[in-house]
């Protein structure tokens, strides 16, 4: 029996939130909060989204929603375009490839594998920004901001991993 | 825990095969992406420009509530500190009231002598008011977008001003959204000339929030605590814009503090000094003193 129109769209529209949400934080991300210094650091929510649903939900961000998430973030914030989307598929190919070691494991071990994995994206952000301006950019702003960052992940995890079993489990 | 590992297995064959292919294109697409910044500096800020103003009133929408919630804790705050601030503001107001003496006996004899020299001065053609709806970049660029684009008579290459000095300048332009460089971005090159000693200079951003001084002369002499304003060389600023004080010279540079704190901003004025866009390049560092 096929299932019905209202429940193939039902399961294709909470199949589309992953990516919904994370499109969502790029907003987020620069909306002026006019906390002095925090645009400037603020954290990378969009590496967060990536991180988690490679982690969890790879069919739901396929790679090419990476690529959009990444050309729109670099689009947004006003970077040289390319370089959000190489760190991010970057990311998303790393998490993929060694998706044994983060899946179902203690949120500490997550929450470390993503410091890792952080950190090794933003120092290629910052390699590629050199690059592209052919400069050593200050990296100062780069290093609060990845601090930030990881200290969102467990905030920014626990409500992807409420959502996952309140709207994705059924798949 | 069965119901999360059953997809893990039945995505990985997949991913493995087809997707490592549509992998590495993507990341070839993504360095194209990159050189054609590098190349084209045009097309990718029009595309830049159309994608930040098909997100602008999703931009708008969202950027005001929490301006309102900003506004609200300003305004506590401000209760609670009325009555300070009441006798700053008396202070203040006596101190400014000498000024207005000073600046008013200053413009007759500055009217007087442009008369006797037929001097032409750079006006406003007017004003464009904006509201920042975005404020981007992290610690890489440092830019701004306002609700404000080509509708509303902004162009590329004007100056961004608030109510303290030179916010930065327009680089892109979208139907009804435009992208500020603010001055300590990278990629800002802005002429300058220190306010008392007269040296001309590039006040060059870094992407910290206190750009440097460039290209001084190396036999004039500028102290700590000189204010710095723009020079209007170049054609891209007409002169006299308040920009900063210099706080510092060292081994760091000549380093310029900028009066507007870019990240309290909530509304701008874009000016429309009536200056052809001039030298300016795509790229913005063109300023050559």
């Amino acid at each position: 029996m096929k299932p019905s129109f209202w429940y193939r769209l039902d399961l294709w529209a909470r199949r589309l939130t992953p990516v919904g949400l994370t499109l969502l934080l790029l907003i987020i991300n620069i909306i002026p909060f006019q906390v002095p210094g925090f645009a400037r650091v603020v954290p990378l929510f969009a590496l967060i989204a990536v991180h988690h649903w490679a982690t969890y939900e790879p069919e739901l961000m396929p790679v090419y929603a990476v690529f959009a998430v990444g050309v729109l973030q670099d689009m947004l914030s006003g970077v040289p375009l390319g370089i959000n989307t190489l760190v991010f598929l970057a990311v998303y190919g790393t998490v993929v490839w060694q998706r044994r070691f983060f899946v179902g494991k203690s949120f500490m071990i997550t929450w470390l594998g993503f410091a890792v994995v952080g950190a090794a994206a933003m120092l290629m952000s910052w390699i590629l920004m050199s690059a592209f301006h052919m400069a050593l950019v200050d990296p100062e702003a780069l290093l609060y901001q990845y601090l930030l960052t990881l200290g969102f992940f467990p905030l920014l995890a626990w409500g992807f991993l409420r959502w996952q079993q309140a709207f994705l489990k059924a798949d | 825990m069965n119901e999360k590992l059953r997809p893990v297995h039945r995505v990985a064959a997949p991913i493995r095969s087809l997707q490592r292919f549509a992998y590495l294109g993507l990341v070839v697409a993504a360095f194209g992406l990159m050189m054609l910044g590098k190349a084209d500096v045009v097309v990718v800020e029009r595309f830049r420009a159309q994608v930040t103003d098909t997100v602008a009133p999703l931009l708008d929408a969202v950027s005001r509530p929490v301006a309102t919630v900003n506004d609200v804790i300003a305004e506590a705050r401000e209760l609670v500190n009325l009555r300070a601030e009441n006798a700053q503001l008396r202070k203040e107001r006596d101190r400014l009231l000498q000024w207005e003496a000073a600046g008013r006996r200053l413009e007759a004899e500055n009217q007087a002598l442009q008369r006797l020299l037929h001097f032409i001065p750079h006006e406003a053609r007017g004003f464009i008011s904006a509201r920042v709806i975005a404020d981007t970049g992290g610690a890489f660029a440092h830019s701004l977008v306002l609700n404000a684009g080509a509708d509303d008579e902004v162009r590329r290459g004007q100056a961004v001003v608030s109510g303290d000095g030179l916010v930065g300048r327009v680089v892109s332009v979208g139907a009804r959204s435009s992208r500020i460089l603010l001055l300590t971005d990278l990629n800002s090159r802005i002429p300058v000339v220190t306010e008392q000693s007269r040296v001309r200079a590039v006040l060059a951003g870094n992407n910290t929030g206190r750009p440097v001084l460039d290209h001084l002369p190396p036999n004039d002499t500028v102290t700590v605590g000189e204010r710095v304003v723009t020079s209007g060389h170049g054609g891209v600023f007409p002169p006299g814009l308040p920009v900063g004080v210099i706080v510092s010279i060292g081994d760091n540079g000549t380093v310029v503090q900028p009066l507007v704190a870019t990240d309290r901003l909530e509304y701008v004025r874009v000016v429309d000094f009536g200056l052809d866009q001039g030298v300016l390049q795509p790229q913005g560092a063109t300023a050559k003193d």
